[in-house]
Formats: C-alpha cells, structure tokens, sequence
C-alpha cells in the first residue's frame, strides 16, 4: 500500500489529480456558456436606476 | 463609469465564471442562479463605484461572494439540499465510475470550512491571482495562501487518505471534463 506523505509537503500526484477535479467541476459550468436569462437581464436594463429598482421589487416580495 | 455597451459586453463575459464559482460556494444550481441574477443587479446599480482600467472578473466576483455570505449562507442552512443537486447543472452526463468519482469529490469539497473552500476555488480553479483572491476575500495575501494549503491538505486527507490505489483510473477523470481532457 502506498503512503501519503503527512509531512514535509503533500504528494504532488495527489495535488495534481486534486486541482485536475476542481477545474474539471468548475469548468464544467464554464462551458455551459451565458444563459439566456442573463443576457437579457444585462441587455434590457438601461443603467444603475433600473437595475436599483430591480433589487428593490425583489426585496419587496421577500420575506 | 457609464454602462457602455462595451461594459456590458464585459460582464456579461465573466458570466459563466460566476455561475462556476456560485455554484462551489452553494452547491445548488438553482440557487447559484440566484445569486448570479442578485450580483449583476447591484454590479450594475453600483456600476459608478466601478474603476475603469480596474478588475472587472474581482470586482463582481467580490460583489457574487460578499452577497452569499450575508443572504445565502443563512438560507442554505434552512433547506438542505438533496445530494446531486449540483450534477443536475452538469449538461453532459459523466459514466456511472466518473460520476461517482465527481460526487465524492463535490461531497469533499462541501465538507471544508467556508473560508477554505472559496479560497482554494478562486486561486484553483477561477484562476486568480493570490492578490487578486486576497481583495476578493478581504483578507491578506498570506492568509489565502495558508487557507488554500490547509483546503488542499484537507481535501487530501478526505479522498486519497488510504492510498493511491483508491484514484479513479484516467479516464474518469477525462469523462467528467468531456473529452477534452486527452
């Protein structure tokens, strides 16, 4: 059985195979691109008032 | 400045990389969502704090974060979700082996501290700076390095403490980023 070194830096193997899942997961959304919702949202609002009074109704019909 | 469609064009360019990071920090999909609608609202509400020349990706980045930790977090606490919840984002279905594997790796992850686990996402995986992930975080250089060194550890510790026998052949891995991997 091989060991995982505890001290003195951990085993790069592990390290790589560690940061090669994360950026598999996180790019995994990358890659789904901008979805409609927020192209919209980015195109239709005029500026700062608009998206203000945006944030506004949504806290209004919160809780 | 002024919410100039070249503006406009840039942010919606760092759309995909929030929703990457929401979705990490949330391990919801739909909540994640949420949160990227919340932060392009106040980006562009505050769009006049905004320097130009300055970080765009940190700049909401640091809005995407400020916002989960004050509102989200609470919530999530409330409704705990069912496991696999963040598979149900992914658009290509990984072999049952690779999926397995991801899941055990999402459950890990979920186990770090908050503070961990963002830190070792934005130098990881979002591709910031140390520097840039300090001013995200609001905390020192030296305090993100420590905080992704101890993730990296702890996720060690958590996936591969009993040997690297237990590591998912190649392939799994390249199944779960798609085959572009190879």
């Amino acid at each position: 059985m091989k060991e995982v070194k505890k001290q003195g830096g951990l085993n790069a193997e592990i390290q790589s195979r560690i940061g090669h899942q994360l950026r598999a997961m996180y790019d995994d959304v990358v890659r789904q691109g901008v979805p409609d919702r927020f192209a919209e949202l980015i195109r239709k609002l005029d500026g700062p008032e608009a998206a203000a009074a945006q944030i506004d109704d949504k806290n209004d019909g919160r809780d | 400045m002024p919410l100039t469609d070249s503006l406009r064009d840039d942010i919606l360019a760092s759309v995909p990389s929030l929703r990457a990071f929401a979705i990490s920090l949330s391990g919801n999909g739909d909540r994640a969502d949420d949160l990227v609608q919340e932060t392009l609202l106040r980006a562009i509400a505050n769009i006049d704090s905004f320097q130009p020349g300055s970080n765009l990706p940190a700049w909401l980045f640091t809005i995407l974060r400020n916002l989960f930790r004050s509102d989200y977090r609470k919530r999530r606490r409330e409704v705990e979700d069912a496991e696999g919840n963040y598979a149900k984002t992914l658009k290509t279905q990984p072999s049952q082996g690779a999926h397995l594997e991801f899941e055990e790796f999402r459950a890990a992850l979920e186990k770090l501290p908050q503070d961990q686990r963002e830190a070792l996402i934005l130098v990881g995986a979002s591709g910031f700076s140390y520097e840039d992930a300090a001013a995200i975080c609001g905390c020192a250089v030296g305090t993100i390095k420590s905080r992704v060194n101890r993730a990296r550890s702890k996720l060690s510790a958590l996936l591969y403490v009993e040997g690297a026998e237990d590591f998912g052949p190649d392939e799994t891995v390249r199944a779960v980023i798609g085959g572009n991997g190879g």
